[in-house]
This record gives structure tokens, C-alpha cells and sequence, in this order.
């Protein structure tokens, strides 16, 4: 029996609308200020190349401590070294897994993958969907996974890439969406910042239309994750706009919204400065790395 | 985990600045000037705040025969004469005028009538430009196209319009008048001329030969005289039914030919295979938009009875998001009702429909103390029979009834006397398309709705009207 909705239409032309006329609001004084904090506070601070090291995991780490971001997101070998660094503060440490970014490996590997990430102590696992099965429409598939993934993780945090530039259309990310919710995500995410479109408002919008419907159905609260070419405030300033918009003020807390980027914070950084200090500063004044 | 961060989330103001610069008093535009203020004068206010902005000067019966003498001086001197390739330069040349003052239009345009900045500046004025663009293009054209070639212009036209969209509607007659060749005497509503009146402005600098715009001031009465004046020999309205029935015997007594848009109390049709997320900003969009004050609103939401409550709840969580204030705000979505008139009007609907017991959901935030702003409300579980799902009534007031097969969707959404435009929404195109063809609408949108092209004819059946306005059908309807 199918567990997840059937019906997932998108209409693209009223979609497009929506989001430009909530993307063309005005942010400004008090109301950006608090939006600039709290997009720091929910910065997922992010490394996740072929040439990370422990140095650099290490420097990731302390940035993450000083600016108060809520994780740093790694890759699995590094688990055990941020977990070291950030002891005793408020950063979580979070692992890409399950064969990031593209699951073509076999399920039981990666299952082995995860159990050893959450043995190096991990809070939270950063799983990607099977594209292979979703593409040749084994919705059903797709669903078992994750809901294996979630009860072997038990408590730690799930959050589900959908990869949603590698789905077709609007209805199939809203489809996607509604697997990783049923199937017990705690977090759906945009996107492994590995493929060439990664997080858009337009799909965020419909994953937070997934969420909101699945709250009225289950009275459950799951969280949201844009990820991947988020590098300046603006882009974020939308995501906060539509969370407001679609779901409302609750979701504005790192417990249910996060970004996964590595470079916003630095443009945060400065945006704060120049609100408070009424001076636009030079980039060079601070990190950017 | 961080809780300072707690906090309640409000938008702070972002006013648009005030620039626009008006004078004092203003007379009609006749003959390529603007005429002596002098007569009966009337202020023009604010809706927002009930301030002044400036006062007119109404049209006496001398000045509405010298607007049409020179209408037709212009029309058997100079405009007949230019070629549509330059009758077509000027429309265009008015467009990139009006692209350049663009914010100057934006912002008078929410003085005046109390929509939203964001409105105005993304949807009123780059309409007009398309508009005036397309129909430039058509101006030498035209002439080859098989049911128009041979046909020839009326002449001069008298055209009336609403205060709802004043330039877009000026723009919606002007635009496919001039470039068939007319002449025009254009009257635009009492309370709204301050963008006809910069029109003029523009259409001086743009050196249109004088007269071939003529802009008359004045109320209902001014209309009358227009209509049954012996130059003009075609009139266009926009506006209510009851004027435009007024207008009709009018035009028959002195055989002008006519073509009118009237009201409407467009059906809104939600299946249950809607894209429903999509269906829900469809509907708002379709009754809120200008704070209901259009004559192709969807005010009348028909849902399947199986997805009844769900929209029920979806649509009270989308109203309460509504950003109700100050117009001039970038971040405002619905500002004040056009007038005390049209908010007494619309109040008196609004208590009628509190009175009858209807159960109802009203938008919760508190209204500024000044203007004549309205809560949007949705009336749930209306019939057909009840006053507010057969009248026009113009506002942010949608009523909400279930159906439960097809046939009685197309039941409910043809009883009605008017017949201007309709919404449907589901994924199945073959129940889409059928569906089209029985409602008796001018317009019909599938999942979508108040969308706008100038290629595509837009006009009413039954009491909603007749004639068509845009495309090649709204170019015949000035030509003869």
C-alpha cells in the first residue's frame, strides 16, 4: 500500500507569480537585522570537497564556534576530528552520507556507510534519495529506503536531499518531497550543491507547501534545508520571506530551518556590520574563505 | 537551542517616496492644451488618508463641442491623412514616453486610487506600455488582414472609463482607436483623472497632431452629453451595468454604434484534482486583486464538496497572510477602497450577508484609523439565491458554494445574468476543455486567473456586455 499522496500537480504559472511577489518584498531596518542573526544561527557551515583535510576541518570548526552558525557539515571521514574540536559548545556535527552525492551504490553499503557515521558520533546525517530508483518512477522503492535510513539513525537528525535539480518537473519535486515526509525526514533539503541548479525559490516553495500540508495531516513540524549556491544574504532574505509567508514564524529557529552553504556567512557577516554600523565595509575585512 | 531568536517577525515600513508633483487645479485637454480651469470644480482625494491632491475643473457643454470639433478637424485634416506607419510611430513613441515615466504613473496611479505601489509599478503600468507597443504594431497592419482589410475608421469615437484601472482602461480605448485611424474624446472618471491628466501631458510631448486626443472632465453628466453629441459616431464605455444600459438607449435613439464592458460575478471552479496550493493563490488573486474592484473578479468560489473543508482551512490560513495598509508601501498587498461611496456600498453587502447568518471568515489584522479600507472576507456556504452571490457588489468579498458533479458546476456557474469571465482548476485537460466550452463567460482561464495579453479579445456575454477589447476583435470594433 502506498503511504504518500498520490495527487502531487504543480501549476507553474500561479507558482511563478507567488514567488516573485513574495521574492519582491522590501527587507529592511529591525526586520533585517533579525533575519541576519537569526540566518547565522542556522548556517550549516559547509566542506564538502576532494580536498578537505584535517586542518581545514579543524579551521572549519573554530569558524563555526566563533560565529555561532548551528553545524558544520563534513564529510564522513571527518566526523571524528570536528566532533573533537566543537565538544562542549552548540555546534552540531552533521555527516553527508549514504554514498553522497549520487546513491548509485548498493543499499546495504550504504547502510554501512550510515551505521559507521553514527558510530563516529555524528548528530545528524545528510542522506540523498536514490535518483536512479525515483527516476524509473519506483516511487515505492525510494519510500522503503528512507524510512530504513530514519529507524536506523533512530533519534540522530535525518535530513533528505532530494537533489531536486536532477528531478524532471515542479509536480515530481513536490512528489519527492511528500516521499522523504511520509517516509520520516526531519529536514527535506534542496540539494548536494553538486549538481549544476541547485536550491531555487521556486522549489523551496514547494517543498514548503509539502511541509505545510503534511503538518495538517500529521500535527507533525519537519524542517526545511535550502542548500547549494547560497552565497549572499539576498538569496537567503527570500528563503526567510517564504517561510514566513507559507508556513509562518514558527519555522524561524535552527531546530527547523537551515541553510547549508559555505560562504553566506561571510556575506552575513558584512550585512550586519553595515546595518548596524551604517557603512558598507570592504570585503576584505573579513573572512572568505 | 537560541532563544532570543523567538521573536515575533514584522516587516518594517518601506514607503515609496512622494515625488509627483501636481497642480493645483486642472482643466480638460482639448485641442492639444490643457483649457482654462474655470466651472464647477472638484477635489480630488487620496483614498488612503481622505487628503486633497488636487482639484479639476468639470467640462461645460461649450468645451465638450469644442472637444469634438477638434476631433474631427484633426480626423479630416491630419490623422486620416498620415500613413499607419506613422499613426503607429506615434503610439510607439507615446510607449517609451511612458516607460521613462513610468515610476511618475506608478505612483499617481496609487495616489489616486488607493492600490498597492507594488500593484500599480508591476502590473498597471507595463500593461499600458505592452498595450500601446502591441497596437503600434497593428497600426499599418491592419489593412491586410482578411476580415478588416477595406474597412474604415469611424472617425471620431467617445470613449468612457471606470475608476478601477483609470490608465490601463484609458490605455485599453486609446490604444486601438488611434491606431485604426480614429479621433478621440476620451472621459475618464471624476475621481480618478490625475493619470489621464499626465497622459495628456505626454501625448503633448510626444507632438501628436493637437486634437486627436481630446481628455474632457466631468461626472455622469458630461458622460450623457457626450453620448448623445452628433460628431462622434461610435462610443466605447467601460463601467456598471446600469450606466451602460443608460448609454444603449442612447446610442440607439442617434444610431452610434457601441461597444460596452460591464460588470460581472465571475464563477471560480475548484475540482478536486486541482493543484490545489496554486488553486488557492488563484482564487485570492482572482477576488483581491485590486481590492476586488474588478469587473472580471472571481467572486464566486464553487469548490467540489469532497475538498470543501480543506479549502475552507486553506483559504482562512491565505486571507489572514494578506498585507492590508499603507498603499504607498512596497510591502502592501491590498490598500483602501476606492471611495467613501463604493466602502459604504460594499459595507452595506458585507452586513447584509452578517445579518443572514452566513458563517464567514474575516481577514483578523486591525485597519488603519484614515481611509476607507476594508477586510477582506469570504462568505462560506452561500446559495445561489442569496444577495451576495448574485450581485456585483465590487469589494474584497468572496462567497464560497460546494457543488457535486460537473453539470451542476455548470449549473451554478451559468445562473447568473452577467457573464464576463470564469476560472477553472484541474489537472484533467479533457474536463478542462469541455468545461470551457459550456460556461457562458468572455474569458475562461484554466488553472490560472486575471491573466492578460493584449493579442487576446476580452469582453462579456448576457448583461456583462458586448464588444470585445484586444486582439483583432477589439481592432474591428473600430473599424467600419
Amino acid at each position: 500500500m502506498q503511504r504518500f499522496p498520490k495527487v502531487s500537480t504543480i501549476e507553474p504559472v500561479m507558482l511563478k507569480e507567488r514567488v516573485h511577489s513574495i521574492a519582491s518584498r522590501s527587507f529592511k531596518g529591525a526586520f533585517k537585522i533579525q533575519a541576519l542573526d537569526l540566518i547565522l544561527n542556522c548556517i550549516d557551515l559547509t566542506s564538502l570537497e576532494g580536498k578537505d583535510t584535517e586542518q581545514r576541518v579543524v579551521q572549519l570548526c573554530q569558524k563555526a564556534m566563533q560565529w555561532q552558525t548551528a553545524a558544520v557539515c563534513v564529510y564522513p571521514i571527518h566526523i571524528a576530528q570536528a566532533k573533537r574540536i566543537t565538544r562542549g559548545t552548540n555546534v552540531r556535527v552533521a555527516s553527508v552520507s549514504t554514498a553522497f552525492p549520487a546513491a548509485q551504490v548498493p543499499f546495504t553499503l550504504r547502510c554501512k556507510e550510515l551505521e559507521w557515521c553514527l558510530k563516529q558520533g555524528a548528530d545528524e546525517i545528510d542522506m540523498v534519495i536514490n535518483r536512479k530508483l525515483f527516476l524509473e518512477g519506483k516511487y515505492q522503492a525510494v519510500f522503503k529506503e528512507i524510512e530504513k535510513v530514519k529507524s536506523i539513525c533512530g533519534t540522530t537528525t535525518l535530513k533528505v536531499i532530494l537533489e531536486t535539480g536532477e528531478l524532471d518537473r515542479p509536480g515530481q519535486i513536490r512528489k519527492a518531497a511528500d516521499i522523504a515526509l511520509y517516509a520520516g525526514a526531519d529536514f527535506i533539503k534542496t540539494s548536494t550543491g553538486k549538481s549544476s541548479v541547485s536550491a531555487r525559490p521556486e522549489v523551496v516553495y514547494i517543498m514548503l507547501e509539502a511541509i505545510y500540508a503534511f503538518m495538517l495531516k500529521t500535527g507533525k513540524y519537519v524542517g526545511i534545508k535550502p542548500s547549494g549556491g547560497i552565497s549572499t544574504t539576498k538569496q537567503a532574505l527570500v528563503y526567510i520571506a517564504l517561510i514566513l509567508e507559507v508556513l509562518g514564524q514558527e519555522w524561524l529557529h535552527p531546530t527547523l530551518l537551515r541553510f547549508g552553504a559555505s560562504s553566506l556567512a561571510n556575506d552575513v557577516m558584512l550585512q550586519l556590520l553595515k546595518q548596524k554600523s551604517g557603512q558598507h565595509q570592504h570585503s576584505r575585512y573579513f573572512s572568505n574563505d | 537551542m537560541c532563544a532570543k531568536l523567538n521573536k515575533t517577525w514584522k516587516f518594517a515600513p518601506a514607503p515609496e517616496a512622494k515625488l509627483l508633483k501636481l497642480n493645483a487645479v486642472y482643466g480638460s485637454f482639448i485641442n492639444g492644451q490643457f483649457i482654462k480651469p474655470s466651472g464647477k470644480r472638484h477635489p480630488i482625494l487620496n483614498p488612503a488618508d481622505e487628503t486633497q491632491l488636487t482639484t479639476i475643473t468639470y467640462a461645460n457643454a461649450l468645451q465638450v463641442d469644442a472637444a469634438f470639433s477638434a476631433a474631427q478637424h484633426a480626423y479630416q485634416k491630419t490623422w486620416s491623412k498620415l500613413s499607419g506607419l506613422e499613426r503607429g510611430m506615434y503610439l510607439y513613441r507615446l510607449a517609451e514616453q511612458l516607460k521613462l515615466h513610468a515610476r511618475k504613473f506608478a505612483e499617481a496611479e496609487t495616489l489616486n486610487t488607493g492600490k498597492p505601489i507594488r500593484e500599480s509599478k508591476n502590473f498597471d503600468i507595463p500593461r499600458c506600455i505592452q498595450h500601446l507597443m502591441y497596437h503600434a504594431g497593428w497600426a499599418d497592419k491592419w489593412h491586410y488582414i482578411t476580415p478588416l482589410a477595406h474597412q474604415k475608421p469611424y472617425g471620431v469615437v467617445a470613449q468612457i472609463i471606470p475608476w478601477n484601472f483609470p490608465l490601463w482602461m484609458a490605455i485599453w480605448k486609446l490604444a486601438p482607436a488611434l491606431a485604426c485611424g480614429n479621433t478621440v474624446v476620451i472621459k475618464p472618471a471624476e475621481s480618478t483623472p490625475i493619470t489621464a491628466l499626465l497622459l495628456a501631458e505626454l501625448i503633448h510631448i510626444c507632438n501628436f497632431p493637437p486634437g486627436v486626443v481630446n481628455i474632457v472632465l466631468g461626472d455622469g453628466e458630461i458622460g450623457k452629453r457626450m453620448c448623445a453629441h452628433a460628431i462622434p459616431s461610435k462610443i466605447a464605455f467601460t463601467g456598471s451595468t446600469e450606466v451602460g444600459r443608460e448609454i444603449q438607449f442612447t446610442a440607439q435613439r442617434f444610431q452610434k454604434a457601441l461597444s460596452l464592458e460591464l460588470g460581472g460575478k465571475g464563477p471560480h471552479i475548484l475540482f478536486e484534482d486541482a493543484p490545489l496550493a496554486q488553486a488557492i493563490e488563484g482564487v485570492i488573486k482572482g477576488i483581491f486583486f485590486n481590492q476586488g474592484q474588478v469587473c472580471c473578479a472571481g467572486s464566486r468560489l464553487l469548490v467540489h464538496e469532497s475538498i470543501a473543508l480543506e479549502v475552507k482551512k486553506l483559504l482562512q490560513k491565505r486571507i489572514s497572510k494578506i498585507r492590508i495598509g499603507d498603499p504607498m508601501d512596497k510591502n502592501t498587498e491590498m490598500g483602501p477602497l476606492h471611495s467613501k461611496t463604493q466602502y459604504n456600498k460594499v459595507s452595506q453587502y458585507i452586513h447584509q450577508g452578517k445579518r443572514d447568518g452566513l458563517s464567514c471568515f474575516e481577514h483578523p489584522a486591525s485597519l488603519p484609523e484614515n481611509g476607507y479600507y476594508c477586510k477582506p472576507i469570504v462568505f462560506f456556504d452561500t446559495g445561489s439565491t442569496h444577495i451576495l452571490s448574485r450581485e456585483e457588489l465590487f469589494g474584497p468579498v468572496l462567497t464560497v458554494q460546494s457543488f457535486r458533479s460537473v453539470a451542476e458546476a455548470i449549473q451554478i456557474a451559468n445562473n447568473t445574468p452577467m457573464g464576463l469571465s470564469a476560472g477553472i482548476w484541474t489537472s484533467d485537460i479533457a474536463l478542462a476543455n469541455a468545461m470551457a466550452r459550456q460556461i457562458q463567460c468572455g474569458v475562461v482561464w484554466l488553472n490560472s486567473f486575471n491573466e492578460f495579453d493584449p493579442a487576446s479579445p476580452f469582453g462579456g456575454y448576457k448583461q456583462s456586455g458586448f464588444g470585445r477589447e484586444g486582439g483583432v476583435h477589439g481592432l474591428a470594433e473600430y473599424l467600419q
